[in-house]
C-alpha cells in the first residue's frame, strides 16, 4: 500500500466563452452536480417519451412500458396503502433473517477456518464444492427441503450471503500480520485473546467488505425467491403486478427493490466504518 | 514480588542451532551459539543482515523452536512466549485498531487487571516515554519514533526480566534514532532489566551496550565477545571520542571479513513472516 494515490485534479469548468476572467471556484462543483442532475432528468424524459409514444424499435418495444408519469402516482398509491407495510415487512424480515444467519455463520466459520489449517481441510472442501452453484438454483430444492416457503426463501438469502462473508473473513484472517499475533502472545495473550484482540479486529475491514457484498446478493436472491415461492414481499409484488397486468406497479416494485438494496448496503458500510475508525487513518498514512 | 537478593534476568543459551525451511530449502540460520548474560546487563547482538541475530532473539522470545541446544531464563527452560520476556520489533507492530493507551495497557488486560488500574499504569509509562497527551491517538497518527516509544512502553508494562529488541530503531531517520537511543538508555537506568538488542549498526551497538556480541554471516556464530566500558550516562559526544573510534574500527574489521558475500535477506524473529506459520488448532 505504499503506492501513492493519484489525485484527480479538481474539476475546473472548461469555459470557452469567458475570455479573460476565470469563473469562481465554487462554480466547478456546482456545474458538475448540475450536469449529473441534468443527465438523470434527461433519462426520465427519454423514458417518458418512449413509453408515451409506444416506441417500437423492432428488437425492443416500449409499447407495454409504463411511463414515469404513471409510475409516480403508482408509487404514491402503494406507499399510502396498507399493503405496502405487509410487502416491505415480509421482504425485510426474510432478507435480514437470512443475512444475519449468514453473517454469523460466515464470520465464525471464517475465523476458525482462517486460524486452523486442520479445520480448513475439513470444512472448506464441501463448501468449495457448493460454491459454484448459484444460490438461486437452490430454489426448487429449498422448497422441497423446508416445511414452509418462508423458511425456504430465508435459506436462499442465507446461501446467497454466506459465501461472500465466509471467503472475505478467511481472506482477512490470513492477511493478519503474523508479527501482530507474535507481539500479542509475547504480551501474554492466549489463544482466545489472540482471536478476540488481534485476529478479529485485523480481519474486520475484510469482513465488512464481505458483509456489504453479501447484503447485495441477499437482496438479489430474495427477490428471485419471492417471485417463485412468495406470498407478500417486494419481489412477489413485482411479479404479481406482471401477472395482473398492472404494468406501472412492476416498475414500482423495481424502484423499491433498488431503494432498499441501496439503503441496506449504505447502512452496512456506515456501520462498518464506525466499527473500524482506525482503518481510514492507516490508509491515509501509508 | 521476588524477595531473593539474586538479580533477575539471567540469560543462558547453550549450543543453540536453528534451522529453517524444509527439504532442499532447509538451511541453518544459527550455529552453536553460546551466550550467558547476567541480569541487568545491556547486550547488543551485532552482525551483518541475515546472520541469524534476530533468530536468536526469536528463540529467546519463544517464537522459534531450536533444532538443538537449550535456552534458559533464570534457570527456567524457555518453552514459548511469555510476558516476562518482552519483544520489541522494528516497526508497525502496534495494534492499529487500539488507541495508544490501550496498546500500552494490553499486557495488563491480558493479566486481567481492571481498566482503571491498567490505564493508570499505562499513563505512568507514557509519561516516562514523553508521550503524555497522545493517549487517545491511534498508532497511525504518530510519527515512527513515537510509535517505537509506544512499543517499548507496551513491553515494559509487564515488567519483563528481559527486553528483547529487534532493530527497534532500524526504520527511523538518523536524527530520531539518536534521540531514541538516548531515551532508551535513560529509561533503562530507571527500569533496570536485562536488554538484548539486535542491530547491524556498529555506532548504535557501541553507544548503547555494556557488551557487544559480534556474529558472523549465516549460519550465525558468535565470533567476538566485546566489553564496552564507556562511562554512563552517555551522550552523543561519546561517538566522537578516540576510544569509541578505536572500538568501532575493531568491529568494522570483524564484520568486513564477510564483505563481498551476497547480502542475505533479513530473517524474522518469528520465522516465516506470515500468519499461517503461526496458526494453531482452535
Amino acid at each position: 500500500m505504499s503506492s501513492a494515490k493519484l489525485e484527480l485534479a479538481p474539476a475546473v469548468p472548461l469555459s470557452p466563452a469567458t475570455g479573460g476572467s476565470r469563473p469562481p471556484a465554487w462554480l466547478g462543483p456546482a456545474l458538475r452536480w448540475l450536469l449529473r442532475l441534468g443527465s438523470l432528468v434527461a433519462c426520465v424524459l427519454v423514458w417518458e417519451f418512449a413509453a408515451a409514444s409506444r416506441l417500437n424499435l423492432g428488437l425492443v418495444t416500449f409499447a407495454n412500458v409504463p411511463p414515469p408519469s404513471e409510475v409516480g402516482p403508482a408509487i404514491w398509491k402503494l406507499v399510502s396503502s396498507p399493503k405496502f407495510s405487509n410487502h416491505v415487512g415480509a421482504s425485510l424480515t426474510r432478507v435480514f433473517s437470512g443475512f444475519f444467519a449468514a453473517a454469523l455463520a460466515g464470520v465464525l466459520l471464517g475465523l476458525l477456518v482462517g486460524r486452523s489449517r486442520r479445520l480448513e481441510d475439513v470444512v472448506m472442501p464441501p463448501l468449495e464444492a457448493l460454491r459454484p452453484i448459484p444460490a438461486v438454483s437452490w430454489i426448487p430444492l429449498a422448497i422441497l427441503m423446508f416445511p414452509s416457503s418462508e423458511l425456504s426463501m430465508i435459506f436462499i438469502t442465507f446461501i446467497g450471503a454466506l459465501f461472500p462473508v465466509l471467503l472475505n473473513t478467511v481472506h482477512g484472517v490470513h492477511a493478519v500480520d503474523g508479527r501482530l499475533v507474535a507481539a500479542a502472545r509475547s504480551l501474554g495473550a492466549g489463544r482466545i485473546a489472540v482471536l478476540r484482540e488481534v485476529v478479529l479486529p485485523g480481519a474486520a475491514p475484510s469482513i465488512v467488505t464481505g458483509l456489504t457484498i453479501g447484503m447485495g446478493t441477499s437482496w438479489f436472491c430474495l427477490v428471485t425467491a419471492e417471485m417463485i415461492a412468495g406470498q407478500y414481499g417486494i419481489g412477489y409484488y413485482t411479479w404479481e403486478s406482471y401477472t395482473l397486468q398492472n404494468y406501472a406497479d412492476i416498475v414500482v416494485g423495481m424502484v423499491f427493490i433498488g431503494l432498499f438494496g441501496m439503503a441496506s448496503s449504505a447502512a452496512l458500510r456506515r456501520l462498518g466504518a464506525l466499527a473500524t475508525p482506525w482503518y481510514r487513518l492507516r490508509e491515509k498514512q501509508s | 514480588m521476588n524477595t531473593t537478593a539474586t538479580p533477575q534476568g539471567n540469560i543462558e543459551i547453550r549450543h543453540l542451532d536453528i534451522h529453517f525451511g524444509r527439504g532442499a530449502a532447509r538451511f541453518q540460520a544459527v550455529s552453536d551459539v553460546d551466550i550467558q548474560v547476567p541480569g541487568g546487563q545491556f547486550v547488543c547482538l551485532l552482525g551483518p543482515s541475515g546472520c541469524g541475530k534476530s533468530t536468536v532473539l526469536g528463540a529467546l522470545a519463544g517464537h522459534l523452536a531450536p533444532s538443538r541446544g537449550e535456552l534458559r531464563l533464570d534457570g527456567e527452560a524457555i518453552s514459548g512466549p511469555h510476558p516476562e520476556r518482552g519483544l520489541v520489533f522494528q516497526h508497525h507492530t502496534l495494534f492499529p485498531w487500539k488507541r495508544v493507551i490501550d496498546n500500552v495497557a494490553f499486557g495488563l488486560k491480558m493479566k486481567g487487571l481492571a481498566r482503571a488500574e491498567r490505564e493508570g499504569r499505562a499513563r505512568e509509562l507514557l509519561h516516562l516515554m514523553g508521550l503524555e497527551g497522545f493517549e487517545r491517538h491511534y498508532p497511525a497518527q504518530l510519527s515512527g519514533g513515537m510509535q517505537q516509544r509506544v512499543e517499548i512502553a507496551r513491553s515494559l508494562i509487564n515488567r519483563p526480566r528481559v527486553l528483547l529488541m529487534d532493530e527497534p530503531f532500524g526504520a527511523l531517520d538518523a536524527q530520531t534514532r539518536l534521540l531514541m537511543q538516548e531515551l532508551l538508555l535513560d529509561v533503562w537506568t530507571r527500569v533496570r532489566t536485562t536488554v538484548l538488542f539486535v542491530t547491524h549498526d556498529i555506532d548504535e551497538a557501541l553507544f548503547l551496550a555494556d557488551r557487544i556480541l559480534v556474529m558472523s554471516a549465516r549460519p550465525g556464530r558468535i565470533i567476538e565477545d566485546l566489553a564496552v566500558d564507556f562511562a554512563r550516562p552517555r551522550d552523543a559526544l561519546l561517538t566522537t571520542t578516540e576510544d569509541f573510534n578505536r572500538l568501532k574500527r575493531h568491529c568494522m574489521d570483524l564484520l568486513h571479513h564477510d564483505r563481498g558475500e551476497r547480502v542475505l535477506e533479513r530473517l524474522s524473529p518469528i520465522g516465516e513472516a506470515n500468519a499461517k506459520s503461526l496458526s494453531f488448532a482452535v
